[in-house]
């Protein structure tokens, strides 16, 4: 159990499976590119500091949920979690002024396309893992929107997918224990990175500094 | 490639500035003379009399955008920081290398040997443009004698050697400064370096637009999350930005003296601009005080390969590239700081 002062953002998760460098760049050396930044500044204005809920027959809507797990020691918010009524009554949960069971089920909303590889849904997991521990119920799966295909994708939350998830977790926490950024090393997918411009991979790969110096001196200086 | 943004200079004194939503607006006797979108804006700079709501301030510090107050005459008086962010590893390593001699040497060299060069580059270029013989017998033998302190300042380990060596090259090339000034030389004409004050026109103006530069040298490191006070080759002083000014040595000639010098060459200032006080100082007014930041601002949206990137990228970012490479130096990316040299 990580204490409440300890928790890691979850949307670090997906810069993890991204790129550990990108990772590491975001989450300790607080670099990131003003894109990024205005991006998440919008959204994060967007859905404020107030969660909203919204009803819509047997569905309920809470918005900008802020989620914890201990477990993980990851912490961060929901864009938006729906709770579906229920009529089993030993099954889901019960929610504030209002009567019935109902199950927890979040959805995240994604700018891009889906995408191969499992960042996305490894960050959904983890934040159906942190309502879990909060709800103490077992959440089965939830979905991603896409808004550039608008397609909704619904994601179970399986074994595999959860181990997944945890490992994440703990290597996320190892990596920033550690505070070291680790070097670049230049493959297809830097070019859709967005921090491209500050970790220059191909340019920092070269290494070579001081015998670039040494060549301007001799080419100026005779 | 980053997007070079603009800084926002206000002059007119009584203005007051605040924000409505995502825009500034500089109000003038209740009257809204400007509006421009924050996310455009990379610093603000008030001269004098300028008043900030504290809201504006706030969202400043939000969005990083450097908000710094000057005197009417451009002296630094304050800064308003937002909430510390950036790396604190960094700056921790960045603490060890200061403090470390020989460690510190190898950052400081590089940037002496980038200004030693580039002042250099700066008389080369001047000999080949426009070398009248009578300047040719001067300006040469400086422009080798620099090539020479580039050669001793590439082997030097000691730090106060090193100091002198920068401060001898500096006294060499400033000794012809004043070749380099082709017009209105009646004037315009340039002995020495006099700062607190200046005590003539080519000084005042020379001063001024250092105070641009030490202020953008000092946001280009905290964007980057380096701390402007600790620098390697200007000694520590309370209230210094060390680190700033040790950034801005390679851009003073290629950038600021340069701007100075086609300012007066081209005739886009003259003596009429100028003011000297009782004691002696040489202050300029409000309209030169506007075509210098004019300029300025031009002369960092005009494109410049960047010989170590390999890029093609505005002036303005130069600075701030600097203080990316050498963020990448310290925390081990890169085996040496390399220099802007510009060519
Ligand atoms: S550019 Fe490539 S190596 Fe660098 S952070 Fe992005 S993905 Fe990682």
């Amino acid at each position: 159990m990580y204490s409440e002062d300890n928790l890691l953002p979850l949307s670090a998760l997906q810069h993890l499976l991204f790129c550990e460098r990108q990772c590491a760049l975001i989450h300790i050396e607080q670099q990131w590119d003003e894109n990024v930044l205005t991006v998440e500044g919008k959204g994060m204005h967007k859905r404020s500091d107030q969660s909203q809920t919204e009803s819509r027959g047997n569905i309920r809507l809470a918005r900008g949920v802020w989620l914890k797990c201990l477990r993980l020691g990851l912490t961060g918010r929901a864009d938006l979690v729906e709770f579906h009524r229920i009529d089993s009554p030993g099954e889901g949960v019960a929610l504030a002024n209002i009567s019935g069971r109902w199950r927890p089920f979040p959805v995240e909303d994604k700018h891009g396309r889906p995408k191969k590889d499992l960042m996305d849904k490894v960050q959904l997991c983890g934040q159906a893992l942190c309502l879990e521990e909060m709800l103490n119920v077992r959440i089965a799966s939830g979905a991603l929107f896409y808004g550039k295909t608008r397609h909704r994708l619904d994601v179970v939350f399986d074994d595999d997918l959860r181990s997944q998830t945890e490992k994440a977790a703990r290597r996320l926490r190892q990596l920033l224990a550690s505070g070291a950024t680790p070097p670049a090393v230049y493959e297809k997918k830097c070019d859709s990175c967005s921090l491209y411009e500050q970790c220059r991979p191909k340019l920092l790969q070269q290494n070579n500094a001081s015998v670039w110096l040494t060549r301007m001196i001799r080419e100026a200086v005779v | 490639m980053k997007k070079l943004l603009n800084t926002l200079y206000v002059t007119t004194q009584g203005a007051y500035l605040c924000h409505e939503g995502e825009s500034v607006l500089v109000n003038v006797e209740k009257e809204t003379r400007l509006r421009l979108p924050i996310h455009a804006l990379s610093g603000i700079v008030c001269f004098g009399q300028v008043a900030c709501s504290q809201p504006l301030m706030g969202l400043c510090g939000e969005r990083g955008v450097a908000l710094t107050y000057l005197s009417e005459r451009g002296q630094f008086l304050a800064r308003v920081h937002g909430p510390v962010s950036g790396n604190v590893l960094l700056r921790r390593e960045q603490y060890r290398r200061a403090e470390n001699p020989g460690h510190a040497v190898q950052i400081a060299r590089n940037m002496v040997i980038g200004k030693m060069m580039n002042c250099r580059t700066v008389l080369q270029r001047v000999l080949r443009d426009h070398g009248e013989k009578q300047d040719k017998e001067t300006l040469e033998p400086v422009v080798r004698r620099l090539g020479r302190l580039t050669n001793e300042a590439e082997r030097e380990e000691n730090m106060e050697i090193l100091r002198g060596l920068e401060g001898n090259a500096a006294n060499e090339y400033f000794s012809v400064f004043n070749n380099m000034i082709t017009a209105q030389k009646d004037y315009f004409s340039f002995q020495c370096r006099s700062r607190r004050p200046p005590l003539d026109a080519v000084n005042a103006l020379l001063s001024f637009v250092y105070t641009l530069l030490v202020h953008d040298a000092v946001s280009a490191l905290e964007g980057v999350g380096l701390d402007p006070q600790m620098g390697f080759l200007h000694a520590l002083r309370p209230g210094r930005p060390s680190l700033a000014l040790d950034l801005m040595e390679e851009f003073r000639s290629c950038l600021a003296d340069r701007l100075v010098l086609s300012l007066i060459n081209l005739r886009q200032i003259d003596a009429k601009g100028f003011q000297k006080t009782e004691s002696g100082a040489v202050l300029m007014n409000d309209e030169t005080r506007k075509t210098v930041l004019v300029s300025y601002q031009k002369r960092k949206q005009e494109d410049i390969l960047h010989p170590f990137l390999e890029e093609t990228v505005p002036f303005g970012l130069l600075l701030h590239i600097q203080a990316l490479l050498l963020a990448r130096h310290l925390r081990g990316d890169m085996d040496a700081y390399p220099p802007f040299i510009w060519r």
